[in-house]
Parts: structure tokens; C-alpha cells; sequence
């Protein structure tokens, strides 16, 4: 699949952003402190970012309001309701901190299921499409929920250095890690669904390979569908995206927790942070890059 | 709505198409084109149509396989390699995927004659539902930003406009050689079901669960060569040759 640019910066930073909500809505934080308004904006602003990112891959983008509709039967529908339902009590709790210095209970577990849903739902966007092997898995939505989640806890640590925000963030990204690792042996031994042969019907004569395509260059299904560039780099790719997304913010942490709280183990904690985002961005480019599709069985 | 019609009537019209008989002329592509760009919805837009990187909208397209038996690279040991035309289009399926994914309701099925259709003015070009499709049946108009698909022609089929013989899909009417019928797969005594019963006509990728609509007739056994082609050039041969042309031969040879 191509993997579009607007699609990898709205589900890297929309989930990072849900993630830091979750810690947000669980009353982790001091309201009355500045770090925690610092958080919220913080949050909101990468929501915001994600979901206005996702806007610029659609050909009518002024007709977006009407993706909310059919929540009945569609993931992406659902996703777009959910991240507005949880737009608003999450606005209203980052209010509440910002001016009142309160956090409000009810305000903020009703945030914490609305991110959990939301993200759940991004990843289910691609999780139930059957043409593509790799994501058809509920591995797919754990590793998505999973991934946001320590992202979340990691950026609130970034925040405020508590102990036990940085213990929950090496655990979650290490079970984000295991979720993926497994994520990625199931497509090495993945059988297709489809093949050329049942694609064409034609396995009952042989061998099906394609002669002569329909067109002399590329169309919108070669262009959207039949990515390969990642191929080659795949292996280094995923080193990167593990090395930069968990094995070096798990170190950050760990040093972190060692220094205890203050001004050097906040800015090890930042950089951290901005490492684990760049490694997200390969994660996700991988996810997209590396899926085949279907269609290309007729290519 | 995007959910799929509830009590859908029994009617579900569609292609069967020949895949013995396709000759690979691409006429059906152009004649849908043609027809397509300036009927239902937007025109089928063409990107950098005079220059080098030309690329184009289509609803139809034809593929070329080669199929290969095992050991069938050699004539006379197995069965034969053989080059088969394949056209591809809308499905119209039963369970189609296209229709549940869409998030604005642009994408539906019609209850009932089972057409799938996509309502250009509600489309956002998410391109979500060409992702759900296995088939490649959907693209995406890159200057209208919207999805465009067969419409199984469905601005002639019920057009009292036109003659009898030109209510068919414009592929349909076009084909040189017939390979593409329409009608309707819901009645089992219809042309098209008769023809599918007979030829053992098939869905594609049937794993993905999305019930096709439209049929393929699978290309006939082929005569062997090696059991056609004689060894000895009949030309060479003169034996039994009677009356005149036994004189001439005779004459022939003492020259």
C-alpha cells in the first residue's frame, strides 16, 4: 500500500496525543501545576495536528463533516464520531485545568474510554479491510492501542517525572514492542488469502502470471496499491523504528528514574520522546509500506 | 445509507463474461469510456494526456495471462501454455465491501436491481472503499476527487430513449466477438444464468467472502497441437492423387 504522508502524521500523532489524554483523564497529574497545562495543550495540539493531517488525503476535503454519518456500518465514520465525542469532554477538562486548576473525575474517565475507543477504531480502519493480509488480525488494534498508550505515558513523563508514569511507560512500551514483534511474525508466515490464480480462476489450466497489463504505465490502483519500494530496506527499517521507537526511550527512562526528578532527566526524558515519535513515524510507514494488497494479484 | 440492502429484491443484474471467447481488443474499455465520460456523474478525467506520464480513469480494463500447466512449456508433453484475455470491471457483489466501508453514505446498493453505485456529490475521496475492494474496481478521479465505478450502465439499461438492442451496458453492445452478456443472475432461467449453469461459469477470489454478482466462464479444453499438426507435410504427399493430377504427377516426376 502507499503509504501516505497524511495518513502516517494523522495516526502517529493523533495516537500520541490520545495516549497523553489517557494519562491526562486518569488524574495522574496536579492540576494546579504548569507542567499539566503544558500537557493538556500539548495533547490537544497533537490531536488537532493528526486529525486535520488526515483532512489532506481526501479528494473533497469540504465534505468531510459528512463522513460522520454512517457510523452504523463503517470504521472510518466511527472513528470520526468518536474523536468528536471525545474532543469535548477532553476540551473541557483541559479548560478546567487550564483556568480553574481542577480536574474533574467524570470528565476525565469519560476522556480516557472516548481515546481508547478512538484509537481502537483508527485501527480498525485497517484491521477489518480483508484484501490486506497483514492488517486482517486483531494483533492490528492491540498493537495500535498499545502503541499510543506508551507513547502517552512517556510524554507524561516527559511532563512531570513521576516514578510510577515512568515505570508504567517502560512496561507499555515493552508490551507495545512484543505486540508488534508478533505482529510481524505472523506476516512472515502468512499464507495469502488470494493468489493469482484464484484471483483470475484460472488455476485450473496452471501457473497464472501476468502477460500484459491493462494500461503502459501506472493508474491509481499500481500508484495506491502496489507499493513495493520498502521492500528492499524493510529489514533495516524495522532495527530503525525499534532501536529509535522502545529500546532507546526505555534507556532514557531507565536513566531518568536514576537521576531522579530535575532538569536533566527531564530534557534526556524530551529527547526520548521526540525519539520514540520518529520511530512511530517509521513503524507507520512500515505498516503501510510493507502491506500487499490483493489487487496486486492481478499485477 | 452504507449499510447493505436489508431485503433485497430477487432481481441482481450483472455481467457474465467469456473468458474463451475474449479476443483482448480493449473495444469494451474505450466504448465505456466513451460512454462513461459523458454520462453519469463526472467525466472520466485523463492526467497529462499528450505527455510522458500519462494516466487515466477507467471502469473496465483488460489483463493478459499467460497460464502455464505444469510442464506445458513444451507442445505435446502436457497441456498447452495459453495467453487468456481477461476483462475486468465491477463486480456489483452481494457482500460488497465497498458499500459498508464508506463513512459518508456515497457508496450504496441499489435494493433493487443490486447495482452498486457511488453518489458523486456525497463522495469525499477517502478512497477507503477502492482499499476494501479486492478486484481493483474503483479508482479515484484524481480531478473531480471523487470514486468512480461501473455503473453497469445503468443511464442506458433503463433508458426508453434508446432502442431495444442498445438497453445493454456499453461493453456489452460494443464487443466484436460477444464475449460480454448482460442480464439478470437473480432468475435462474435467465439467458446469462442458463449460460453460467452450462459453461460452469465462476466467481473470482471467492475466499474474500464478497459474493460476486457477476460470472466467469472458464476458457474451453483446447484440442492438443501435437495431435493436429501432422509430422509429414501434406504438401510432399501424392499418394492417392486420381485422374488428372495422377497423370500430371507422373508427368511431373519423368521431366
Amino acid at each position: 500500500m502507499h503509504p501516505a504522508f497524511s495518513m502516517i502524521i494523522f495516526t502517529t500523532l493523533s495516537g500520541l496525543g490520545y495516549g497523553l489524554a489517557i494519562v491526562l483523564g486518569l488524574g495522574f497529574f496536579d492540576p494546579a501545576m504548569v507542567a499539566t497545562k503544558l500537557a493538556y495543550l500539548t495533547s490537544l495540539t497533537l490531536i488537532a495536528t493528526g486529525l486535520i493531517a488526515s483532512l489532506f488525503h481526501l479528494g473533497n476535503p469540504q465534505r468531510a463533516w459528512r463522513a460522520l454519518s454512517q457510523w452504523r456500518s463503517s470504521w472510518l465514520s466511527r472513528e470520526g464520531v468518536m474523536a468528536i465525542a471525545t474532543f469535548v469532554p477532553f476540551t473541557l477538562s483541559a479548560g478546567l485545568a487550564i483556568f480553574a486548576n481542577r480536574y474533574d473525575a467524570t470528565l476525565g474517565l469519560i476522556s480516557v474510554l472516548g481515546s481508547l475507543l478512538t484509537v481502537y477504531c483508527t485501527s480498525m480502519i485497517y484491521g477489518s479491510l480483508k484484501t490486506v493480509d497483514s492488517w486482517h488480525t486483531r494483533l492490528t488494534p492491540l498493537c495500535f492501542i498499545s502503541f499510543s498508550l506508551a507513547g502517552g505515558f512517556l510524554l507524561a513523563s516527559t511532563f512531570s517525572g513521576m516514578l510510577i508514569l515512568e515505570l508504567l511507560a517502560v512496561l507499555l512500551l515493552l508490551t507495545a514492542l512484543v505486540a508488534k514483534m508478533v505482529w510481524r511474525n505472523r506476516i512472515a508466515t502468512l499464507v495469502p488469502r488470494s493468489t493469482p490464480e484464484s484471483a483470475t480462476g484460472l488455476g485450473f489450466i496452471g501457473k497464472v502470471r501476468l502477460f500484459e497489463r491493462p494500461h503502459s504505465l501506472d493508474n491509481y490502483l499500481t500508484r495506491e496499491m502496489g507499493f513495493r519500494v520498502a521492500r528492499k530496506h524493510a529489514a533495516k527499517l524495522w532495527i530503525i523504528s525499534w532501536l529509535s521507537g522502545v529500546v532507546l526511550p526505555i534507556a532514557a527512562l531507565l536513566s531518568a528514574m536514576a537521576l531522579g526528578t530535575g532538569l536533566p532527566a527531564q530534557l534526556i526524558l524530551a529527547i526520548a520522546a521526540v525519539s520514540h515519535l520518529l520511530g512511530i513515524f517509521v513503524e507507520r510507514w512500515l505498516f503501510f509500506a510493507e502491506a500487499k494488497h490483493a489487487v496486486t494479484n492481478y499485477y | 445509507m452504507t449499510s447493505l440492502p436489508h431485503s433485497p429484491a430477487s432481481k441482481k443484474l450483472g455481467l457474465v463474461i467469456d473468458l474463451d471467447v475474449c479476443v483482448g481488443c480493449h473495444a469494451c474499455v474505450i466504448s465505456c469510456k466513451e460512454w462513461n465520460t459523458g454520462g453519469y456523474g463526472s467525466a472520466l478525467s485523463d492526467q497529462h494526456a499528450y505527455g510522458a506520464d500519462v494516466s487515466g480513469t477507467f471502469l473496465n480494463r483488460i489483463h493478459s495471462f499467460e497460464v502455464v500447466p505444469e510442464g506445458g512449456l513444451i507442445i505435446g508433453e502436457a497441456g498447452e501454455a495459453r495467453v487468456v484475455h481477461f476483462p475486468k470491471s465491477c463486480l456489483h457483489c452481494e457482500d460488497a465491501p465497498c458499500v459498508t466501508v464508506c463513512p459518508t453514505g456515497a457508496s450504496y446498493k441499489r435494493a433493487e436491481d443490486g447495482i452498486v453505485l457511488v453518489d458523486e456529490d456525497k463522495c469525499i475521496g477517502c478512497g477507503l472503499c477502492a482499499w476494501s475492494c479486492a478486484y481493483g474496481a474503483r479508482e479515484m478521479d484524481l480531478a473531480a476527487g471523487v470514486m468512480k465505478k461501473c455503473t453497469l450502465c445503468v443511464d442506458r439499461i433503463y433508458n426508453e430513449t434508446l432502442k431495444q438492442e442498445d438497453r445493454v451496458p456499453s461493453c456489452v453492445r460494443t464487443c466484436p466477438v460477444n464475449a460480454r452478456h448482460f442480464g439478470d443472475l437473480g432468475d435462474p432461467n435467465s439467458d446469462v444464468s442458463m449460460m453460467v449453469a452450462e459453461r460452469g461459469g465462476f466467481d473470482l477470489m471467492p475466499e474474500q467472502d464478497t459474493r460476486p454478482t457477476n460470472k466467469y466462464l472458464p476458457p474451453r479444453p483446447r484440442s492438443s497441437l501435437s495431435d493436429v499438426a501432422p509430422i509429414i507435410p501434406l504438401a510432399e504427399n501424392t499418394e492417392g492423387a486420381r485422374g488428372f493430377f495422377a497423370w500430371l504427377d507422373k508427368t511431373l516426376d519423368r521431366i
